[in-house]
């Protein structure tokens, strides 16, 4: 089988997989920074039931979790310029990216301010902090800790997802694979190359996740 | 010593329920400053509540709480002003585990009373070496006994310089040989005169630190007595019949 691959065709597609790669990282990179920031402030107004705006933010959750990806990038990409909001590719990919990963971090934010103690929140009342304080000094830094298995997670189901934005013309690592296989037919060092190009993109940011949760969990509670 | 300084806490006909049950049926108490106020009651009577009441942990249903003219039963009470002025000390009351012991400390005076971090820590040190653990400001709560962390959040609430101190049997959940580094820090604060009220299981430190006693029963006060008094001589059955179960 390895004998019988085309190392020259392999060779020569290095560049197009490299730049795929590029893409799929600033998507991924973008749309996962946005979508923790989303996360964070989301979480924070859903943990305190701020009136009104909760109710917005939970149909948002709704909507982003129980709608496709792909449906979500037409809409964007084929949808919006009907009405005048005209998106590059890549702009629409970051969008659609982080409307799906907004809500997943959300959850996870949430999931760990609420697993934070009621007797931690407590100790922070009593010593006068207001709720923003409380927030900021005592329920984040435990709830971040808490939530880091889920908050990675979703990095990488976010940066898996990313091979969905081909549907929208961008020459992402699925696109670049479908075009040499449909110019060349070299199906088999395709996929290869394809495989090879997530793994290195995925597994030493799952090592380093892995790191990082444990550091945290010891900085935090010290087991 | 009784009722003759300032009136710095009256509570008249505190009423407070959980749902449709009453938890505390018209609790009626005074706080004199300087003095020592032990809570004595069977498991469940409300002493945890009340404390919880004084500091706004619990909106009460009920009643009044006046604290230099302002009623803390009352709507709109700016709890964040009250709290640095009564300081609380729980049973389970854990430091904040992500941050080291003066962080815990300073965090109060720093960020809620924005005091002069020079300042403010020079109180927190002198404070801990008051408690014996200076030695262990950057240490992480995990690495202290249950009695250092309870000594240690004791220091984080007197270093608001509060005026009222609430300790909640803060020395249930310790290990024996423990009690006696915690009651100890508490029984100095008394000696300096600071107006505390005490709700604790250990009767040799109710009757050592207390200037009076006052005893609850499901939910209203039942007697209110000098130490000497209540444990030789209760006044209630009821008071009794609790001293009983804890001299067996
Ligand atoms: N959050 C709550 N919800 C419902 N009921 C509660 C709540 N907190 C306390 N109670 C009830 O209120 C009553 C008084 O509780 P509280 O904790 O004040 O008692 P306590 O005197 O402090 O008892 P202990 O000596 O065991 O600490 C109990 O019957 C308890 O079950
Ligand atoms: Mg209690």
């Amino acid at each position: 089988m390895v004998m019988n691959l085309d190392w020259e065709f392999i060779a020569e597609s290095l560049p197009l997989y490299g730049d795929a790669m590029w893409l799929t990282l600033k998507l991924a990179f973008w749309a996962i920074l946005f979508s923790l920031v989303l996360g964070l402030i989301f979480s924070v107004i859903l943990y305190y039931k701020v009136k009104g705006i909760s109710f917005i933010i939970q149909a948002y959750i709704e909507l982003s979790r129980n709608t496709p990806l792909l449906v979500q990038l037409f809409f964007l990409y084929y949808g919006l310029p009907k009405v005048g909001l005209r998106m590059s590719e890549v702009t629409c990919a970051i969008v659609g990216l982080t409307f799906l990963g907004g809500s997943y971090m959300t959850e996870a934010f949430r999931g760990g301010m609420e697993a934070v103690s009621r007797t931690q929140v407590e100790s922070g009342l009593s010593i006068g902090l207001s709720r923003t304080q409380l927030a900021r000094y005592v329920i984040l830094p435990q709830a971040f800790a808490i939530s880091i298995p889920s908050l990675g997670a979703n990095v990488i189901f976010l940066l898996k997802e990313t091979s969905i934005v081909g549907a929208i013309a961008l020459m992402d690592l699925m696109n670049v694979a479908k075009d040499l296989i449909g110019m060349h037919y070299k199906t088999a060092e395709s996929l290869l190359l394809l495989v090879a190009a997530y793994l290195i993109l995925v597994l030493p940011l799952s090592v380093v996740l892995s790191w990082l949760e444990r550091k945290v969990r010891y900085a935090e509670f010290g087991d | 010593m009784i009722n003759t300084g300032e009136l710095l806490l009256e509570v008249e006909g505190l009423q407070k329920s959980f749902g449709e049950r009453l938890v505390l049926s018209g609790i009626d108490l005074q706080v004199v400053k300087g003095e020592v106020t032990v809570i004595l009651g069977p498991s469940g009577c409300g002493k945890s509540t009340l404390l919880r009441c004084l500091n706004g942990l619990e909106p009460v249903q009920g009643g009044r709480i006046s604290y230099h003219g302002q009623d803390l039963a009352g709507p709109q009470v700016n709890w964040r002003e009250v709290r640095q002025r009564i300081g609380m000390v729980f049973q389970n009351y854990e430091l904040f585990s992500h941050m080291t012991v003066l962080d815990n400390i300073l965090l109060g005076p720093l960020k809620v009373q924005k005091r002069e971090p020079k300042e403010a820590r020079q109180q927190a040190e002198q404070l801990l070496g008051r408690v014996g653990l200076l030695d262990r400001k950057d240490a992480y709560p995990r690495q202290l006994s249950g009695g250092q962390k309870q000594r240690i959040a004791i220091v984080r609430a007197l270093c608001m310089n509060p005026e009222i101190m609430l300790f909640d049997e803060v020395t249930a959940s310790l290990d024996p040989e423990m009690v006696r580094e915690v009651l100890d820090v508490i029984l100095g604060l008394a000696e300096q005169g600071m107006t505390m009220i005490i709700v604790t299981h250990e009767m040799g430190f109710a009757k050592s630190v207390g200037d009076r006693i006052v005893f609850m029963d499901q939910g209203s006060i039942c007697e209110i007595a000098e130490p000497q008094q209540f444990f030789t001589q209760p006044a209630t059955e009821r008071a009794q019949h609790f001293l009983d179960i804890f001299q067996y």
